[in-house]
């Protein structure tokens, strides 16, 4: 019998010397089994895969089990037990980068590297992957290449990539001009371009150097949650809970520790505002994340980067050094006595769902990235079972900006029950794609104005969980009491087809639900399979009530957010486009079902038994 | 007024056990009082292999293993009003469906002929091969249920349904008063 390949790999072991690396690796982070992600992302770093045998070491040295560690190293996208090419090279696959030339850039890179989709090349230099939105849909066709990105690729553009790539160049000296002499802020602008077309008041326009974080200093825990609570300042990762109350309950809660994370896990396909942010405005995310911590008097924090972002991982580095060096980060901030507080980056590894905060708690906690039942709320049981506010990178910047500024200002903008502004991260058939800070309240039809999108036939406000809206109601608003998005707001023109995206967000969810319920693992299977019958042609009428009644049910009974939100591409479409669907069911004319077909099912028999069906092989007596 | 004619109902065992025909026997002497309202036609109690007119009602047993499964079950769709998909198997699949787990092989339905007849512990096949008469109908990649095949008007759920919830269903469909069942009569917890 011929051996399986995993059992040579058991067998011939790591060397000695290798051994010792993945041990120091554990050892960096004193073997603490929480720190699980860090150790694995090195270990992916300098081997290019997570080994049966490397995680046997890894479980020795942090005292877990082996299934422990497999658990979470299988779970993250960006882990693999096989060996990954020297240069990884994951194009996104997004419906934007469909629609933008993906088939002409993948169709060049498998050319030139003469490897398809999901293979490495024999020799282990390169591996070719999809993966989904990295959060760069203003400038589709991009990919990641290794801890890089590279935009608007074309196919000319990648067979220059690859040559200068086989021809021995590292991926930094390619992808970035003078890479060793930039600093990370000029290598993160140079890969890619923030594209902010509308800076508004609070967080793209001047930003006064942490002029909130000394208000806070002044004022103390007590009065800044009293001052986020008169702005009416609500979270922009999409759920919109007001920020005061969260950072009073926390407050509120006894504990020795508390903690402050920054959610920079954009995602939902479509958003990529908190990437701007991030790059131009990181001083004002830290600041944010210290006012939070003065106010509930947390001495930790941590800002979870979502493994896309990596390339932006220096240049945060570099902020925080810069913080500390002068006294904002660290001990003692701004000389107050008993004011300690830093931050750790946390490196996420390419799962959608960490961006829930359960799931993003649990990832920091080095588990894999399954949500948690609530409650208990982050607030009182958070990160290691303390208190925790998890906020959104742009929540934090502007709670920053109110401190300075003043809470009444902020709430003199945008509507009653949303104020201030907020960053849209536009992009889809429009003229200029990117980024806009507009208050709240802001009609779609203004906006689309705005980005050159006349022509736009459909709009998906806050990317797949959100909703699509047609023509006749774009006159709707971008607030919380009409139509709440995270930041996305992705534009399709008459030319595009509704089910395709709809297919495509489905199969985005079936990808990336989590597994833990039921429904949703199972259930958006089915959803994309019947939504492929659309697509097919072979639906019924009946299937139309299907897909409620399967949506409804993923809907009730799954725990988080994803299940809760994943039918949205389906239910939002049927009831805005209902038009799509009808016209393309159509009843069977002998009630037979079009979706069975006989010659596809008993082809494996008909091989297997080496002869042909005495009653669907018309031929057969001929 | 002329007499109202019986209805015709039609009966049909495909990848089953057989279980479900015996708890249709098992309405016992309400047989009798059924029998004054309908004819059987096409059935394995009549032994009759066609249709000999079209049917009212149509009752499926099982669910579909291989060709001649289609072929009998999309027959009965065209030829009766109304279709019943009678017990467990004809509903979901059933027992015959658990060979639809075998998913992650190359060539799952050669996997299973393999383990019942060659591989498999426990068996005693003097032969070693896998039957192979070209009498026998060809097998499906997988097992269908009956609504997977044809559209199917309503279940009767159950392994094997009971003798009364057969006879109570059949007694109100032939009288149009059935819409579905309620919850107390199908719950088994």
């Amino acid at each position: 019998m011929a051996s399986h390949p995993e059992d040579t790999a058991q067998k011939s072991g790591l060397s000695l010397e290798e051994k010792a690396t993945i041990r120091s690796i554990c050892r960096e982070v004193e073997d603490d089994p929480a720190r699980m992600m860090d150790i694995l992302l090195r270990v992916q770093d300098r081997f290019r895969c997570i080994s049966a045998p490397a995680m046997d070491v890894i479980a020795e040295a942090t005292g877990l089990s082996r299934i422990a560690v497999e658990g979470v190293a299988s779970f993250y996208a960006f882990f693999s037990s096989e060996p990954k090419g020297r240069v990884t090279i994951r194009l996104c696959d997004d419906i934007i980068d469909r629609f933008s030339g993906l088939a002409s850039v993948t169709a060049a890179f498998e050319n030139a590297l003469s490897i398809t989709v999901g293979e490495t090349t024999p020799d282990g230099a390169f591996s070719l992957e999809y993966t989904p939105c990295i959060g760069l849909c203003d400038q589709a066709p991009a990919a990641m290449v290794n801890d890089l990105v590279v935009t608007n690729l074309t196919a000319e553009r990648v067979h220059e990539i690859v040559a200068a790539l086989k021809a021995g160049a590292p991926p930094e000296e390619v992808l970035v001009d003078r890479y060793a002499e930039r600093t990370p802020y000029q290598r993160a602008k140079e890969m890619v371009s923030n594209n902010i077309r509308h800076a508004g008041p609070v967080l793209l326009g001047p930003v006064p150097e942490d002029a909130g974080l000394e208000a806070a200093v002044e004022t103390g825990p007590a009065q800044i949650i009293r001052t986020l609570e008169t702005s009416g300042l609500r979270g922009c990762g999409g759920a919109g809970f007001p920020t005061g109350r969260k950072w009073r309950a926390a407050a509120a809660t006894e504990a020795d520790r508390r903690f402050v994370i920054c959610n920079a896990d954009e995602g939902e396909p479509g958003t990529f505002k908190d990437r701007v942010l991030l790059t131009e405005r990181p001083h004002l995310v830290f600041e944010g994340m210290t006012i939070a911590a003065r106010a509930i008097g947390a001495k930790e924090g941590i800002i979870y980067l979502r493994g896309e972002y990596v390339y932006l991982r220096d240049l945060l580095e570099e902020v925080l050094a810069d913080r500390r060096n002068r006294g904002l980060l660290g001990p003692a901030i701004m000389g107050v006595d008993g004011f300690d507080f830093d931050i750790r980056l946390q490196l996420g590894a390419g799962a959608y769902i960490c961006g829930e905060e359960g799931a993003l708690i649990s990832s920091c906690e080095g588990l894999p990235g399954e949500p948690k039942t609530r409650p208990p709320f982050p607030v009182t049981r958070g990160y290691l079972g303390c208190p925790t506010v998890v906020n959104n990178v742009e929540t934090l910047c502007h709670a920053a900006r109110i401190l300075g500024t003043g809470a009444q200002w902020f709430a003199g903008m945008g509507t009653k029950d949303s104020p201030g502004t907020k960053l849209f991260s536009v992009s889809g058939d429009c003229l200029n794609p990117g980024i806009y800070e507009l208050p709240y309240g802001v009609s779609i039809r203004d906006l689309l104005e705005m980005v050159g999108a006349e022509d736009a036939a459909a709009v998906l406000v806050g990317g797949p969980s959100g909703t699509m809206i047609a023509r006749d109601t774009f006159d709707r608003r971008l607030a919380f009491d009409d139509l709440a998005t995270g930041g996305a707001v992705v534009v399709f023109n008459g030319d595009r087809n509704i089910l395709e995206i709809v297919e495509y967000y489905m199969s985005f969810f079936v990808h990336e639900s989590c597994g833990y319920c039921t429904p949703c693992r199972v259930g958006n299977v089915f959803l994309q399979k019947a939504i492929g019958k659309f697509r097919k042609g072979l639906a019924n009428p009946s299937d139309i009530a299907y897909l409620r009644d399967l949506s409804d049910t993923i809907i009730e009974t799954s725990r988080c957010g994803l299940g809760m939100t994943s039918p949205n591409p389906i239910l939002s479409t049927l009831e805005n486009f209902p038009l799509v669907y009808s016209a393309v069911a159509k009843p069977s004319a002998d009630r037979t079902r079009a979706t069975f077909d006989i010659q596809s099912a008993i082809e494996n028999a008909r091989q297997l038994a080496k002869r042909r069906s005495h009653i669907y092989d018309r031929d057969f007596t001929k | 007024m002329t007499e109202l004619r019986k209805a015709r109902v039609a009966t049909a065992s495909l990848a089953g056990c057989f279980g479900c025909h015996m708890a249709i026997l098992d309405m016992d002497e309400r047989l009798i009082d059924l029998m004054s309202k309908v004819e059987i036609d096409r059935s394995p109690l009549t032994d009759f292999k066609q249709f000999t007119r079209r049917c009212d009602i149509g009752i499926i047993e099982g669910g579909c293993c291989n060709e001649e499964n289609v072929h009998v079950l999309q027959d009965f769709r065209r030829n009766c009003d109304v279709l019943i998909a009678l017990g467990q198997c004809a509903i979901m699949g059933g027992l015959p469906a658990m060979r639809n787990a075998i998913m992650h092989s190359d060539a799952p339905l050669r996997e299973c002929l393999e383990e019942a007849f060659i591989t498999g512990r426990n068996l005693t096949n003097a032969t070693h091969n896998i039957p192979n008469d070209p009498a026998l109908p060809l097998l499906l990649d997988e097992v269908y249920a009956c609504n997977e095949v044809v559209e199917i008007d309503h279940n009767i759920p159950g392994c094997a349904p009971s003798g009364d919830i057969i006879y109570d269903t059949l007694i109100k469909l032939l009288a149009g008063k059935f819409h579905g069942f309620e919850r107390e009569t199908i719950r088994f917890d």
